[in-house]
């Protein structure tokens, strides 16, 4: 097998005295995808800030695209991670081209490329206009092209699709495909395990923090 | 990875491109510290001595006040989203600093260039002082705009923004300070070399501070 992409061993995570994750052990491998489901408060989006290496386990081991997550190396290996969170991190008064050009400028994608994302997620009509005038779910679709624009290794997607119509539903089935074709891998929380199904090769359950039983995927 | 200075250039020109569009320095604060500057000849009356006398000082101090609000303002604007954004994107945290600190002393620079012929033609019989008070903005603005990125920038890594007053407050008093000093000294014909080196300093140490806490600032804030 290869390295895995994800590698978490007896891993927790405490906000001050409270535990948010509890002996945490999982796998992801190159190329596969899995679909981390669970109650709010399960812990999931605690999981994915983990792996995005946005916080630190306070137990236990963990490495993400082959690095540890207390190293200092893990600061290189972030703009290999591609994360999709509850809310948009679009900047509300530039508008959906200017917030693109800005991600490309900074990591280093081409900038010529942004015309052509927009159109590919259905923004191409809006690209002019300001962040702020846009709906949740064109700012969502505005997330996807951000990250078919950069090309992460890693794809974290939070509540996957959460506010989005059926044409945007299959932008996630897109994104997911694109990244396992990459050789990376992909972790896509979503209340909604019917759609999700077909993309993943397995479920993962978070209950109270921990891993409550795991297979089930479709790929 | 792109370099430090074009990261952080970058940072700058999205923080400026951002204010001018929601205007909330020039549209906002200007006016509010127009009409501070004007409250106190409307106190003392027609007192043109006194007025000449006190007026440097009260412009500073409006400066001071108004601009920590202004960069503090500039520095929170990010929310949460934004700030996971920039640090996925594998942006340093130094160019971070660098390009909001930049830009926030950009605006202060504005904000005193507009406040300052306001304040000559409310107070300023004598010029004489003036002109050095103009010489002094950018590095009251430098180090306003670095001052108040590093406070909301530890104030953020500890979630509480009450800390920010209790950071810039006593820090700022030397510049409020200096400020007046060399801006009475040349009025006086007092020597002001060590108040502008307390300037200068000031910059120097609050620069360095932000770019080396940068780093283990933005990981604690997680």
């Amino acid at each position: 097998m290869p390295d895995p992409v994800i590698d978490l061993r007896a891993v927790g995570v405490r906000l001050g005295d409270t535990p948010i994750l509890r002996n945490l052990d999982l796998r992801v491998g190159a190329g596969e995808a899995i679909g981390l489901i669970g109650s709010n408060g399960s812990g999931k989006t605690t999981l994915l800030r983990l792996v995005a290496t946005l916080l630190a386990p306070t137990e236990g081991e963990g490495t993400v695209l082959g690095v540890s997550l207390r190293s200092p190396e893990r600061f290189a290996v972030r703009s290999r991670i591609g994360l999709i969170g509850h809310t948009p991190g679009l900047y509300p008064q530039l508008t959906l081209e200017e917030n693109l050009a800005f991600v490309a400028r900074l990591s280093g994608a081409p900038s010529a490329e942004v015309p052509e994302v927009l159109d590919r997620v259905g923004l191409g009509l809006a690209r002019h206009r300001r962040a702020a005038a846009c709906s949740h779910g064109m700012q969502r679709r505005g997330e996807f092209a951000r990250v078919m624009l950069t090309r992460p290794d890693l794809l974290l997607l939070d509540e996957a699709h959460a506010g989005l119509d059926p044409q945007a539903a299959d932008l996630v089935a897109y994104l997911v495909k694109g990244v396992r074709a990459r050789g990376g891998a992909a972790v896509v929380v979503s209340h909604e395990h019917g759609r999700i199904a077909p993309l993943v090769d397995r479920f993962v359950q978070l209950q109270a923090g921990a891993i409550a039983g795991s297979g089930g995927g479709q790929q | 990875m792109t370099g430090l200075w074009r990261q952080a250039l970058e940072i700058a020109r999205k923080d400026l491109r951002t204010e001018l569009r929601s205007g909330e320095v020039l549209m906002i604060t200007v006016p509010f510290g127009a009409a501070a500057l004007m409250l106190i000849p409307l106190a003392i009356g027609v007192d043109a001595p006194l007025l000449d006398r006190v007026g440097p000082g009260m412009y500073w101090s409006v400066v001071l006040l108004f601009g920590v609000l202004v960069t503090v303002r500039q520095s929170a604007a990010d929310g949460a989203a934004q700030m996971d954004l920039l640090t996925l994107l594998g942006l340093d945290p130094a160019a971070r600093f660098a390009g909001r600190a930049g830009a926030s002393s950009l605006l202060l620079l504005v904000f005193e260039t507009v406040l300052a012929p306001i304040a000559l033609a409310l107070y300023g019989n004598d010029p004489r002082g003036w002109w050095w008070v103009l010489a002094l903005l950018p590095l009251v603005a430098l180090g306003l705009g670095l001052l108040g990125t590093l406070a909301a920038a530890i104030a953020a890594s500890v979630a509480s923004t009450t800390l920010v007053p209790l950071i810039v407050v006593p820090l700022s008093v030397p510049m409020l300070l200096a400020a007046t000093q060399v801006t009475e000294g040349i009025r006086v014909g007092a020597t002001i070399f060590g108040w502008l080196l307390l300037l200068v300093v000031m910059d120097l140490l609050l620069a360095v501070a932000g770019v080396l806490s940068a780093r283990p600032l933005q990981e604690a804030t997680r």
